[in-house]
């Protein structure tokens, strides 16, 4: 059958409607022009941050807050080479991404023509598949090929996918066919869990004295929130989650036992350490988590279920390792095991979270950035969709924004990219406009992607900035301070810009509090705008070091909690 | 425990997959001891024969992940199937006149052959398993080797199934 023939570019954006893309972010440049000539004409929303690193992390945030693919775009070469950041960012936490790059006209590919860079070479280890589309094979079934590549970034383990794109062949015409997910190269039915492996992990439930469930990100993407609290409630299981899985499970519920790991809550940590199983569902026991595997939870026998089978072994061997998606293998589990008693473990564990709160001083000449993270969670009610920068800032919304709902967290939690939150914020707020969205924010981080302000005031995107300004690299200084003598180097910020003008310049609102007396009203006048973003310049206190923490490759063993608190609790 | 494993890698034909393969091993730390690619029975499809050296979970883990590569239609672990392995090698040593016969004798008793003799040197090609060849290319040490090249091995299971 003869198939309709119309330009690469137009095929590009009718695979984007198929697919109900609504929003792209993108930056153009010579190859990618004839994309933009369709956009001309597409009621897709083509917004223009003003870096591409932007760009990814908007499509990312976006993805992230609403569990659909984001969706960015570059120019060849510098463009391209723009977006890598921001594609390891999303791979390293399975996040769905379309990225389109243009590419120099396939007759130049390979001969260092201008702005060509070999970026599917360049993006292999950061992308979960990509294309170089210039074979007739490819050019054949273009509209196949982009539709295969939303599917591979949405299905199974998520991840960025991109597809390169000589001028020619957006330019040129390519057949349009129709749309058959289910013959497309690489559909795979999910996967649905042994019965056997359920029967036996029930068993195993059942059996153990002391369970504890950990989730991560993989729950957040199969979106097994309700089945995670099900299970939790019928088995009265507590539930520890990855900094990836913050709001999975409700933190004010009262089998919620926070979250482990190097700056995570101590309790969560202890009720690890003396569990005698693990469930861990949707995560990969990163180090941040672990700290030395061989002292990491030596007691606990694991269950641990997984999409990816690569997972299942990598780190910890499992006992039962079920590779399935989250949701399907919580409810089967739910089915299969009944409820028990475990009063004295309950009594263990409330015991910890008693004696081991999360705790901080707040008397410094400066106000604790703790305590700005506290009144942010009172103002907004608990509320907000939450975005992060990277170090001190981060570990401190983690800890004192507690969440209730998924999907309202986005932070870079596998790569750690200084600079994600702003334009994540962005994302979101496209994603989901009219929610509250904040960035919580470090002087550092912040300035990595405050050009993209601007971006904000055009769409007049309301989100808010919370600097934690400490003038410092804070997380940096931190490790220096208790590692390194107190030797201070590279990481003073001492003449950081006037963000308050700053965020003028830029069109948004910009605001200062040094008070602690202040914090709730400043907010309060922030949460008022809603027409543009604004910043908000908190001076905290500058050499506030984040606790607890395990030093990177101890144990529980090591944990340390706020030297200062304990003193004053136990007083 | 650590030994000598050796997996199959089906791939479907297409640019840059061996790159992508190659890749992966690098990025992961694992070692390839030897490679081998070529085309198949099924067409568009090649196979990638890669020996390492690894403990069973290591060897598991790197299946697991290839197997993940889009372009990636089947892994295949040979560790404890009954398999037939070959290497082809390819080596050119130093003979004086003298020497000719005894390095004859030598290839015969390994099955190997003479393939050119050149002014001064010959060239030896054997066909087998690892082993062979290097127990072979171990007892040339008395003689000068000036070129030595392996295919890398090549591995099928027995029997009449297809893997
Ligand atoms: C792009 C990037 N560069 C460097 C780092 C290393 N790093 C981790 S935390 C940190 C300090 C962050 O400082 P700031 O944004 O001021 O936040 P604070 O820790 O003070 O809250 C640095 C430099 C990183 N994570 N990302």
């Amino acid at each position: 059958m003869a198939h309709e023939m119309i330009p690469g570019a137009q095929a590009l954006l009718r695979v984007f409607e198929e697919e109900n893309v609504d929003v792209l972010f993108g930056y153009p440049g010579g190859s990618v022009i004839p994309i933009y000539d369709a956009l001309y004409d597409s009621t897709i929303k083509s917004v223009l941050p003003r870096h591409e690193q932007g760009a990814a992390h908007a499509a990312d945030g976006y993805a992230r807050a609403t569990g659909k693919v984001g969706v960015v775009m570059a120019t060849s070469g510098p463009g391209a080479c723009n977006l890598v950041t921001g594609l390891a960012t999303a791979y390293l936490d399975s996040v769905p991404i379309v990225a389109i790059t243009g590419q120099v006209k396939t007759n130049l590919v390979g001969t260092d023509s201008f702005q060509e860079a070999d970026v599917t070479g360049i993006t292999i280890p950061v992308t979960k598949h990509n294309y170089l589309v210039k074979e007739p094979y490819q050019i054949e079934r273009f509209a196949d090929l982009v539709r295969e590549a939303f599917y591979l970034a949405r299905t199974g383990r998520p991840g960025p996918v991109l597809i390169d794109l000589p001028f020619d062949v957006s330019a040129g015409c390519v057949p349009w066919t129709e749309r058959n997910i289910e013959a497309l190269d690489g559909y795979e039915e999910a996967a649905v869990p042994d019965e056997a492996d359920i029967d036996r992990a029930a068993d195993m439930i059942e059996a153990a004295e002391r369970p504890v469930m950990m989730i991560g990100g993989g729950v957040v993407t199969a979106g097994a929130h309700s089945e995670i609290i099900e299970f939790a409630n019928k088995c009265n299981i507590a539930v520890v989650h990855t900094l990836m899985a913050k709001g999975c499970f409700p933190e004010s519920h009262e089998l919620s036992m926070g979250m482990p790991g190097m700056h995570g809550m101590a309790y969560a940590s202890y009720a690890i350490q003396h569990s005698d199983l693990l469930i861990v569902i949707g995560a990969r026991f990163d180090d941040r988590i672990t700290g030395d595997l061989s002292r990491f939870a030596p007691d606990a026998k694991v269950i641990h279920i997984d999409i990816d089978p690569a997972e299942i072994d990598k780190v910890r061997t499992a006992n039962i390792g079920i590779a399935a998606d989250a949701r399907t293998a919580t409810r089967a589990l739910i089915q299969a095991v009944s409820a028990r008693d475990r009063g004295a473990w309950e009594d263990t564990l409330l015991k910890f979270k008693r004696d081991h709160e999360l705790a901080y001083t707040d008397d410094d000449e400066l106000m604790a950035p703790q305590l700005v993270v506290q009144k942010l969670h009172e103002v907004t009610g608990g509320n907000a969709i939450v975005t992060t920068e990277v170090g001190q800032n981060q570990m401190w919304a983690a800890q004192y924004y507690p969440l209730e709902e998924p999907r309202k967290w986005c932070t870079s939690g596998g790569l750690g990219t200084m600079g994600y939150g702003h334009p994540a914020a962005i994302g979101a707020q496209f994603g989901r406009p009219d929610e509250l969205v904040v960035d919580i924010a470090g002087d550092g981080s912040i300035q990595m992607n405050m050009q993209e302000l601007t971006t904000g005031t055009i769409h007049e995107l309301p989100y808010k900035i919370i600097i934690l300004n400490n003038s410092f690299l804070g997380m940096v200084r931190q490790w220096q301070d208790m590692f390194f003598d107190k030797r201070y180097s590279g990481v003073d910020l001492t003449g950081n810009p006037d963000f308050v003008k700053l965020a003028e310049a830029h069109g948004a609102v910009g605001l200062r509090c040094g008070d602690r007396d202040r914090i709730v009203e400043t907010l309060e006048q922030a949460m008022e705008v809603d027409d543009r973003p604004v910043m908000v310049d908190f001076a905290v206190s500058k050499e506030e070091n984040v606790f607890p923490m395990i030093p990177a490759g101890q144990s529980f063993e090591n944990l340390m909690e706020c030297p200062m608190a304990e003193k004053s609790s136990s007083a | 425990m650590e030994m000598p494993r050796t997996i199959s890698v089906l791939v479907k034909n297409r640019p840059r997959v061996l790159a992508r393969v190659a890749g992966l091993f690098a990025r992961r730390g694992f070692n390839i001891d030897s490679l081998a690619v070529s085309t198949t029975e099924s067409e568009g499809i090649s196979r990638m024969t890669v020996a390492t050296t690894a403990d069973a979970p290591t060897l598991s883990q790197i299946a697991k992940q290839v197997s993940k590569l889009h372009d990636v239609v089947d892994v295949i672990d040979h560790t404890d199937l009954k398999v037939v392995e070959r290497e082809l090698c390819l080596i050119k040593v130093i003979v004086d006149r003298g020497q000719r016969g005894e390095l004859i004798s030598l290839c015969d008793v390994f099955r190997g052959d003479i393939v050119d003799i050149g002014n001064g040197s010959v060239m030896v090609q054997l066909v087998g398993d690892t082993d062979k060849i290097d127990a072979f290319v171990e007892l040339l040490a008395d003689y000068e080797i000036v070129e030595m090249v392996r295919s890398g091995k090549i591995v099928l299971d027995r029997g009449a199934q297809k893997e």
